[in-house]
């Protein structure tokens, strides 16, 4: 299922790969097998209430790894502090062994020191939104092209290309002219993908994004899901999905209570599950 | 008769436009900075901002009209006088009914602008952010091209409104649409005359005025699902 096929992370037309240039201190990791993404100890609390007590994730090229946990467990909470739309309290993120550089925000938080580095992570590292948020002044073509253009500087008539073979490859070019509000929300979420793929990525994240459609949208939204796997891609997926998570993932993480609390093989984790809470988990699961 | 002082009259109506023009501006710009400073993070700017708006818009015009320009005029000139200068200076109405009639209309602008951007839904921005797009440049793609769209309606509104309100610097002496048709009404003892034309000069600067805010409207909201669709 996994191929761990780096040559197929490039399949975009258009510009090489710009990788990010090594900054601040490394990743503790051999330098011959840097791990693509390394999250280490994240804490985050809103308030009083601490929704995540120290979690750490590595992500290899092509790994596909899902998260699940009930509701509350803080599995979207830390997905979003990846990327730095939460920012944690405690932690540390590494991109390709570049480590983010942060520094302490008056609350207490932790942001970026540096902007633009934190600008360059994220263009590396795009997310995929459970309510889609397309932009909805923007055509899906538009959507597409736009941070290509505005973020990586591509041209106009190359991101127009590498949006329509996009489109296409997500089953939704004949709708390129559409605004989001006239699509569906499998349309969207497939719009969506295709506009997280036109960055050309090294990691992908996804924020539940199945739970905002009608049920029998989810199938052609994770079709296109797994033909990413299949590529390669590295991808890091908040799911409900136990099928999903089985089938298509080759790690996955169960969250309770913000804290990791059991990790492994899904084939092994789903099927033979070490604690009380898991079990109960996917008792109330279902598939 | 009309045709008598019918050139007179589109002098003064091009004068109106211009107030009207020069007011809008200002009034733009203010309710940029007075949204910007409501939806800060300042408690500060906040609370300016929140005394701006509350002030205004509990105030007549007219009354903020005479303040503002004989007010003025005695706070410039003891301000003058006390740093050493002799002559009495005299505002330009004008430049007076511009700046009271900007000063008013911005207020009302924060509100509109503060509604529209409000309304876009927090996904929006943190889609930009969230593909690498610094602060400033998610404001420009992202966050006013649908504040713009979100705040014509009331801010066509408010346009109408404007139009309508210069009519009151007539009061200070500028020799504006309405001055002028009471001038020749006056003289020629024909109130409703020139009243009537008075009318449908407004009018016809409205009329036309809707129409090119609805064109523009049409633009800027492709793509709008309207609730009843």
């Amino acid at each position: 299922m996994n191929m761990n096929d780096i040559a197929t992370l490039t399949e975009a037309p258009g510009t090489p790969t710009p990788a990010l240039p090594p900054q601040g201190g490394g990743s503790g990791t051999a330098t011959s097998a840097v791990a693509k993404l390394a999250v280490t100890d994240i804490h985050k609390r809103f308030g009083a209430a601490e929704v995540l007590k120290g979690i750490s994730l590595t992500a290899n090229a092509g790994d596909v790894i899902s998260l699940i946990g009930s509701s509350g467990s803080g599995k979207s909470t830390f997905l979003r502090c990846i990327n730095l739309l939460e920012q944690p309290n405690a932690g540390t993120i590494a991109l390709n062994g570049e480590t983010l550089t942060l520094t302490r925000d008056r609350d207490g938080s932790l942001k970026a020191a540096d902007a633009k580095q934190l600008q360059r992570l994220r263009a590396r590292v795009t997310m995929v939104f459970q309510h889609f948020n397309l932009w909805a002044h923007m055509t899906a073509l538009e959507n597409v092209i736009e941070a290509p253009v505005q973020v990586l500087g591509l041209s106009k008539d190359a991101a127009i290309a590498r949006g329509e073979a996009l489109l296409a490859r997500v089953g939704v070019a004949h709708r390129k002219d559409h605004y989001p509000a006239h699509l569906s929300g499998g349309e969207q979420q497939r719009v969506a993908i295709a506009r997280a793929l036109a960055m050309d990525p090294e990691v992908m994240l996804f924020d539940e994004p199945t739970s905002a459609l009608d049920p029998e949208l989810v199938g052609e939204v994770l079709k296109v899901m797994r033909d990413l796997a299949r590529e390669g891609r590295t991808m890091i997926v908040v799911t409900h999905e136990m099928g999903f998570a089985r089938e298509v993932s080759n790690h996955v993480v169960f969250l309770h209570k913000g804290l990791i609390e059991e990790e492994g093989d899904p084939r092994e984790v789903l099927a033979r599950p070490r604690s009380e809470r898991l079990r109960q988990f996917l008792a109330g699961s279902l598939k | 008769m009309l045709a008598d002082y019918l050139p007179s009259l589109f002098e003064g109506t091009l004068i109106t436009l211009s107030v009207a023009g020069a007011s809008l501006t200002i009034a733009a710009a203010l309710g940029l900075l007075g949204a910007a400073a409501k939806l800060s993070r300042s408690r500060a700017l906040r609370t300016a901002a929140n005394l701006y708006t509350t002030v205004i818009r509990g105030v007549p015009d007219l009354v903020l009209m005479l303040l503002i320009f004989y007010g003025g005029q005695v706070a410039l000139n003891w301000a003058a006088q006390r740093l050493g200068h002799e002559d009495y200076i005299d505002i330009n109405p004008f430049v007076a009914g511009v700046a009271t009639i900007g000063f008013i209309f911005g207020a009302y602008l924060t509100e509109t602008f503060r509604g529209a951007l409000m309304a876009i839904p927090p996904g929006q921005r943190e889609a930009g952010l969230a593909f690498g797009m610094s602060p400033a440049r998610v404001l420009i793609r992202i966050t006013l091209p649908q504040m713009i769209r979100l705040a014509l309606p009331g801010f066509t509104n408010n346009w109408l409104v404007l139009v309508k309100s210069t009519a009151i610097v007539s009061v200070i002496g500028l020799s504006d649409m309405m001055q002028r048709a009471g001038f020749a009404a006056g003289a020629t003892q024909q109130p409703f005359t020139f009243y009537l034309a008075a009318a449908g000069l407004y009018l016809a600067i409205t009329t036309v005025s809707l129409l090119a805010l609805n064109a523009l409207n049409r633009r800027y909201s492709a793509g709008v699902r309207w609730a009843h669709a």
